[in-house]
């Protein structure tokens, strides 16, 4: 199969997903004749114009409530948020308009958008241009929550996300744009919902949303080497979230570390955790644990910010730890 | 001498006026009696806004309305039933009671919602002017918002984008003098009309107590809307005979009685507007007294109704959480 970098896949998606659909349009900064500044988005204006590929000034929640509008009245617009960190930015209109709007009117307006942005530390940017804030927005009810964690899933989740009637915030990870995977030619979508089961295990359930699949799948192969044998599951979308296959599989292993590279406290990693422990508690050798980014803004200095996030080796260690019984804490 | 068509329109208009007027008295009165849940923003003394605009628009074109959205839904045509039941938080309202006064929202009738956040909706009703170009359809979206919202950045983000593209939409402000206990001038700066101006945008300010004032300058600007050339600006100088809410009784210490007395005695639009259609000879004074008692009558049934109509099910608290998506869309091909 040919392989194609994640940045080719979400083109691909949107491209494929305004051929199909001409309500489908693009809004954002420097998304037509830039493509985006990691040029994700190169092309498209050539193709469907700058009607279709829209640049807008450099207002957030302007164009984010635009975009609120539109979905509203029969347009599928895909919002281009340049960096995750300016999620803060447009908060009510995604919050307080597109979430609710549903719900509010009793189920008679609908805002079918997509929010694509992006997360991921360790590019050097900084505490501004490096969060991944996607617990944020999981935690409000009315917004749907894709994490892709390789080009294959990019392009699969993104075409769900244009076709549903929902407002859906997509984060790709920023560091993986130039990362290829295989990518079939013809056209697929990947259901909301449902978990993949990267790698299968016996010991212990390694759950990794984003890039920390890949960290989770490096962490198996160092405990393959200690003759440990880990579970690798990447939920997709943590909502909607597919529990019944994440506990299928911590009940067979009785083992689970959530990874995620969103700040640890507060996160998704403790309320994927919490349902681990509420719904297969009487199956659990050892706490679920989570693994998240440290609780720190995200520093410059690459000697810090190597710190804040997993890595394989941190999680193989916690991993072992977990399954030679080890007491984590004091008692 | 007038048309009889313009009879027709002026007759519709002090009919929703007064609709609105009547609605505003019933719901005081449920507030009142504590038969309401929650608090409401009356908008008596603003009818001739809503009216004079509503009236100028077609069911299709769209409007966002505000906390204070009464007037703009009952104006862009929605029936007192749905609206009280709405209000009263049952399963007949316009949102199944899940929205309430200050989210009711009338899709058939091109209302886009009330919304809660001061300056919330700009965005909404800007993205709709868009929607509505890239549609062809031809419609035209119309803002309403108070003075209060022009202190958000929304507004010009918006406003930005709405001139470069030519969006067919209106951004009406309607300045009733006040942002809850705060009077307009504390709050603004400058010029509001000249804000819009700034972006090249056609800015007028309107007596907003006078229907035919309204509706003559909103017939222009939404034809004009419709050919391209807006996007447009109104401030609407009118004044709320209530309190900010309906719980706010106690407010002379940010207004005296004698400012509200003023407005109420001499430039109601009601009264002013049915004086007018008497004077110009277009109907008796009967014809008004008789349209106005249908209309309270209408208000009370509607009341009655609602306050006997079923709360929703429980069963509906995590209905419409998310929206349905035809599961063949969702496949290859589909
Ligand atoms: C963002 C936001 N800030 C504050 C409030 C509280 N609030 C509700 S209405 C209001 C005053 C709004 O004034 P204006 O826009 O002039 O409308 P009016 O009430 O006069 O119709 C305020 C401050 C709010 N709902 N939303
Ligand atoms: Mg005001």
């Amino acid at each position: 199969m040919r392989e194609i970098t994640l940045s080719k896949a979400v083109n691909e998606a949107i491209a494929e997903e305004m051929r199909r659909d001409p309500t489908v349009f693009v809004i954002g900064e420097d998304v037509a004749e830039a493509g985006t500044p990691f040029k994700v988005l190169s092309g498209l204006v050539e193709e469907f114009g700058t009607d279709r590929i829209v640049d807008t000034p450099i207002a957030e929640p302007g164009f984010m409530g635009i975009a609120v509008g539109a979905a509203m009245t029969g347009m599928r617009p895909i919002v281009d948020l340049m960096f995750g960190d300016f999620l803060f930015l447009v908060m009510d209109q995604l919050c307080n308009q597109a979430a609710k709007t549903h719900y509010m009117s009793g189920g008679k307006l609908s805002v079918p958008l997509v929010l694509r942005t992006n997360m991921g530390a360790t590019r050097r940017s900084a505490a501004q241009h490096s969060q991944s804030l996607h617990a944020l927005v999981a935690h409000i009810p009315g917004l749907m929550v894709a994490m892709p964690s390789s080009a294959y899933e990019a392009k699969g989740l993104m075409k769900t996300a244009i076709r549903e009637n929902n407002p859906v915030v997509i984060f790709e990870d920023k560091l993986m744009y130039q990362d290829k995977a295989p990518v079939p030619e013809e056209e697929y979508l990947i259901p909301f919902g449902q978990a993949n089961v990267k790698r299968e295990g016996t010991d212990i359930t390694l759950i990794g949303t984003s890039s920390m699949v890949q960290v989770a799948e490096k962490a198996a192969e160092i405990l393959a080497g200690q003759g440990i044998s880990a579970e690798v599951i990447d939920p997709r979308t943590i909502v909607p979230l597919d529990e019944a296959t994440l506990l299928a599989s911590v009940k067979k292993t009785s083992r689970a570390i959530v990874i995620d590279e969103g700040h640890q406290g507060y996160g998704i990693t403790g309320e994927i955790a919490a349902r681990l422990n509420e719904k297969a508690f009487y199956h659990l050798d050892a706490p679920v644990c989570r693994m998240g980014a440290m609780d720190v803004p995200v520093p410059f200095s690459p000697a810090l910010e190597d710190l804040t996030v997993p890595t394989p080796e941190r999680v193989a260690a916690l991993a072992a730890r977990l399954v030679a019984g080890e007491m984590l804490h004091d008692a | 001498m007038t048309q009889p068509s313009n009879t027709e329109s002026y007759l519709r208009m002090y009919t929703q006026m007064v609709r609105i007027r009547a609605f505003e008295d019933q719901a005081n009165q449920l507030y009142l009696s504590a038969k309401m849940p929650g608090l409401t923003h009356m908008y008596s003394g603003q009818e001739a806004v809503a009216v004079g605009i509503c009236e100028a628009l077609t069911s299709d074109d769209k409007i966002t309305s505000t906390h204070r959205g009464h007037g703009h839904c009952v104006a862009k045509g929605a029936e007192f039933k749905q609206m009280f039941c709405e209000l009263l938080g049952k399963e007949e309202g316009y949102c199944r009671g899940k929205g309430g006064s200050m989210h009711i929202a009338d899709q058939s009738n091109g209302n886009l919602g009330a919304n809660a956040i001061v300056g919330g909706s700009m965005g909404i009703a800007t993205g709709a002017a868009m929607s509505a170009r890239a549609r062809g359809s031809g419609e035209v979206a119309v803002c309403f918002f108070g003075d209060g919202a022009t202190a958000q950045g929304l507004m010009y983000e918006v406003m930005n984008m709405a001139a470069l593209w030519k969006l067919p939409v209106i951004y009406a402000c309607e300045n009733n003098g006040y942002s809850e206990y705060t009077r307009t001038d504390e709050i603004a700066a400058g010029s509001i009309v000249a804000r819009a101006e700034a972006f090249g945008i056609e800015a007028h300010q309107v007596d907003g107590q006078d229907v035919l004032a309204v509706n003559e300058l909103s017939q222009k600007l939404i034809a004009r809307a419709r050919k391209g050339e807006g996007p447009f600006f109104i401030e609407l100088m009118t004044y709320r005979y209530h309190g900010h809410h309906v719980g706010d009784i106690n407010r002379e210490y940010y207004r005296t009685k004698d400012e509200e007395s003023d407005w109420k005695s001499n430039r109601d639009p009601i009264t002013n507007f049915g004086r007018w259609l008497t004077e110009q000879g277009l109907v008796a004074p009967e014809d008004l007294a008789a349209i106005d008692a249908d209309v309270y009558k209408d208000a009370e049934d509607a009341v009655a109704y609602a306050l006997a109509a079923a709360y929703p099910d429980g069963s509906e608290v995590d209905m419409h959480v998310y929206a349905p998506t035809d599961p063949a869309t969702l496949r290859v091909g589909g």
